[in-house]
């Protein structure tokens, strides 16, 4: 039977699957290739350090942003303390420095080469995954990110960090954007673009998650009561308001809902509206969509999790949510998230 | 020493002449203004870059984090070839090409060259380049080295001619061809108006042929064969070229640990499961290729991939064993192999070799040290050479006893003048030596696109070509009549 070629035994995921509904107006019987795993593996990557780039600076911008605003130094020290949990770094950053200040968090986290996480860091991994599969990428998507790399080292060492952190921020984005806008614009949408496209939106659910969990964390009052800590409504609005700033989600949070900012509309937004594209049910959306473009016959089970995942958040409230306690709805949902990688890791990426 | 400047035609007593083909491009040079074409290198420079254009060199790594990622000097000043001498050019690497091919097939098979006497069996059998597991084994086509790259120079005859020399030929995994590649894009990019001045003939079609050349000798068996580039990986010096020719073919690029081998067929990984694979383009040094065979500790390989070769369940560009008929001891004989194979004249001069195993050439090269340049027969790199006139009279004694102890060794050629073409340099435009890559294909028929790498020695009076000893480019024209 293997003497036969085995694509002639593929099954035919057109009509399995619901494939057919994402290449609407192609025809049905064009198959397309299939492609290497360490490929698919590469560009999953390539994708996810690119998304986990944008939004570290994302988060640092708020913290920076917030911190401009008249506080007390200790809630300063805590918004830069929680970033460094939330990404599960503060050991990592103890023993490299003394003592956690906004100078010594941002360099950790932008410009440190020995911080896995670093934008630095993630803008090389995102070059370096690209630059091994380079003949699977366009021209134009290679070039982004090698750019984005090369620029970035300029940047850094003209020492944007330190002239205006906002800015450098800003420009991350910007590339992120690019990058995004490029793949869309000019890749294939075959399973390569597929994978790109899981890990981009695997990565953001994460992202998000852990955004909304510490900030929650931050305002530490219950934050269904009235609100009020000691600093009171202004403080609360702040922080809210910047919280959907890092994500770009202020402006949506006015059309949305015409009200005041409320703590609970701010984890609704986040969590529960597909319409939001880095809320957690548009990023689930999206895997799952994504996942069922590539599915393959051992990939049956952690297309049934994600679909689940989804279905979860597609059909929950969030009063119910917050009953039962965010901080431990959203721990449950990045280890199902974190499942999810294992699993496509298993069944695509590294197959045996 | 006198040089053949591409470029000029220089006599002692009159003006420099500019040659008849090169006599627009120059009108144009002399129009521009040295900023502009000082800026236009920048912007190569910065193209590159973004590109991606880069060979990696080992051991060494830079502060600005580009790693260990180099780029290769690219020179504006193309390298013209009139049509009339590329012409002749193109039929003598055919012939060249065809008739080593057919050294290859008879020397694993019945070797009646050998037989006949035309080459010593000695230094072909007792190779180390020779491949007794190719024996008997039958290659599509017939077709042993499918890409091949023949290093080409132009030395300079006492009447002031120029004669065009083969110096090497690359028959295992030659590189460079996406150099030739890069820099017409960058020429086009930098200078489109000389491509309205000039009837230049293009290249950006070798990755078609290429791939077309590649289906052509896939398994009988197979319709839709299913191509690949193996790369040894991300780190080798060459990975640029194997991701830019396996994405421009639109074939997948694949790494050793991608592929495997089940009942004698091979397969890659895909997120669908194995799937077969009828034709691979190597980048692999054979002694990698197959640990089962070949170097045990290779990770670069695929287990059993000579059992599936054996078997004619996959073509491999190049067939393995192909460094038999590039080898120094071997390269003499070539003249003689196109005599012996398809009883013509060759097109195509090789550099006057004296074979020292010989008695005759061993007296002459003995009585010559000092004008030749001597090669150990397997060398190669620059390594175990000796050049007579640029060696003290301690360091020609050496080689003299090394040389008497081994004689077989040993070649010996007289010191070749390459020829030198305008070049941008520090202090301007001067003169520097060139040689030249031409890419043959071999598949149904023998293809190439006109021209191939120019490749320049950046240190003044520099002979050395190699990227990796101060070596840069140049974009190549043939002229379209």
């Amino acid at each position: 039977m293997l003497n036969e070629r085995i694509e002639d035994h593929l099954p035919t995921r057109l009509i399995e699957t619901e494939t057919g509904a994402l290449r609407a107006g192609g025809a049905a019987h064009l198959e397309t290739k299939p492609m290497l795993s360490r490929t698919a593996d590469h560009l999953f990557w390539m994708a996810r350090y690119m998304e986990r780039a944008e939004n570290t600076a994302r988060l640092l911008d708020v913290n920076y942003q917030t911190s401009l605003l008249p506080q007390s130094s200790e809630a300063t020290l805590q918004g830069w303390e929680g970033l460094l949990g939330i990404s599960e770094l503060t050991r990592e950053y103890l023993s490299q420095y003394d003592e956690v200040n906004a100078r010594d968090v941002m360099t950790f986290m932008v410009t440190d080469a020995n911080n896995p996480s670093s934008i630095l860091s993630c803008l090389r991994a995102a070059r370096e995954n690209a630059r091994a599969v380079r003949g699977a990428l366009t021209t134009e998507v290679w070039e982004t990110t090698n750019q984005t790399w090369l620029e970035f080292n300029r940047l850094v060492k003209s020492g944007a960090l330190a002239k205006d952190p906002a800015e450098l921020f800003e420009w991350v984005k910007f590339r992120s954007h690019l990058s995004r806008g490029v793949t869309l614009g000019t890749m294939l949408q075959d399973e390569a673009f597929h994978f790109q496209r899981i890990g981009t939106f695997l990565e953001r659910a994460d992202n998000t998650a852990r955004l909304l969990d510490v900030k929650f964390h931050a305002r530490n009052t219950e934050f269904f009561g009235s609100g009020a800590g000691n600093e009171g409504k202004e403080v609360d609005f702040y922080h809210w308001s910047a919280v959907l700033r890092s994500v770009s989600a202020f402006e949506v949070y006015r059309k949305v809902y015409r009200d005041v900012i409320r703590p609970e509309k701010v984890a609704e937004l986040l969590i529960l509206r597909a319409e939001m594209p880095r809320s957690l049910v548009h990023c689930m959306d999206e895997v799952v969509k994504n996942l069922r473009a590539v599915a393959n016959d051992h990939s049956h089970e952690t297309l049934r999790r994600a679909g689940r995942l989804r279905a979860d958040l597609q059909f929950s409230r969030i009063d119910e949510i917050v009953a039962t306690g965010l901080h431990a709805y959203l721990t449950q949902f990045l280890d199902r998230v974190g499942d999810l990688g294992y699993g496509i890791s298993r069944d695509f990426l590294m197959p045996d | 020493m006198r040089f053949f400047d591409e470029m000029h035609v220089s006599s002692a007593h009159a003006e420099k002449q500019v040659r008849d083909h090169y006599r627009t491009y120059e009108r144009w040079l002399g129009r521009q203004p040295g900023e502009l074409m000082a800026s236009r290198r920048e912007e190569a420079e910065m193209i590159f870059r973004r590109v991606g254009i880069t060979f990696a060199v080992y051991g060494d790594k830079d502060e600005d984090g580009s790693g260990t990622e180099r780029l290769i000097p690219f020179d504006l000043i193309p390298r013209i070839i009139p049509s009339h001498e590329w012409k002749e050019m193109e039929k003598g690497l055919k012939q060249r090409v065809t008739a080593l091919n057919m050294f290859l097939q008879d020397v694993y098979h019945d070797q009646e060259i050998l037989k006949a006497g035309v080459i010593p069996a000695e230094p072909v059998l007792n190779n180390a380049q020779f491949r007794k597991e190719m024996m008997g084994l039958n290659v599509p086509g017939g077709i042993y080295s499918i890409i091949a790259g023949i290093d080409i120079v132009r030395a300079c005859n006492p009447d002031g001619s120029g004669t065009y020399y083969v110096l090497e030929d690359n028959l295992r995994v030659p590189s460079g061809v996406s150099y030739m590649l890069e820099n017409r894009k960058m020429t086009m990019r930098l200078f489109p108006e000389l491509f309205a001045e000039h009837r230049i003939a293009p290249v950006a079609h070798y990755p078609d042929l290429l791939l077309d050349t590649l289906r052509a000798l896939a398994p009988a068996s197979v319709n839709e064969p299913t191509s690949v580039v193996l790369t040894p990986g991300m780190h080798n010096s060459a990975y640029f070229e194997h991701a830019f020719l396996a994405q421009q073919m639109g074939i997948e690029l694949v790494e050793g640990k991608d592929l495997f081998v089940r009942d004698d067929f091979v397969y890659m990984r895909t997120t669908r499961g194995p799937q077969r694979v009828d034709v691979i383009y190597r980048r692999v040094d054979d002694d990698f290729m197959d640990p089962e065979v070949f170097r045990k500790d290779s990770t670069l390989g695929v287990a059993g991939l000579l059992r599936a070769y054996r078997a004619g369940n996959v073509t491999l560009a190049n067939a393995f064993g192909t460094g038999i008929a590039d080898d120094k001891s071997i390269y003499p004989y070539v003249p003689k192999m196109i005599e012996f194979y398809l009883g013509e004249k060759p097109i195509l001069q090789n550099v006057p070799t004296h074979i020292c195993r010989e008695p005759d050439a061993l007296k002459y090269t003995l009585d010559h040290l000092g004008e030749l340049v001597v090669k150990e027969v397997h060398g190669a790199g620059g390594y175990g050479m000796l050049v007579g006139p640029a060696s003290t009279k301690a360091q020609i004694e050496d080689f003299r006893k090394a040389l008497l102890a081994n004689p077989s060794n040993y070649i010996a050629q007289p010191t070749l003048s390459l020829s030198t073409c305008p070049t941008f340099v520090e202090s301007g435009i001067a003169p520097r030596h060139i040689d030249l890559r031409p890419f043959v294909l071999s598949g149904k028929t023998v293809q190439m696109v006109p021209g191939g790498l120019t490749r320049v020695a950046l240190k003044e009076g520099s002979l050395v070509v190699n990227s990796s000893q101060g070596g840069g480019t140049k974009d190549t024209w043939v002229l379209e009549s």
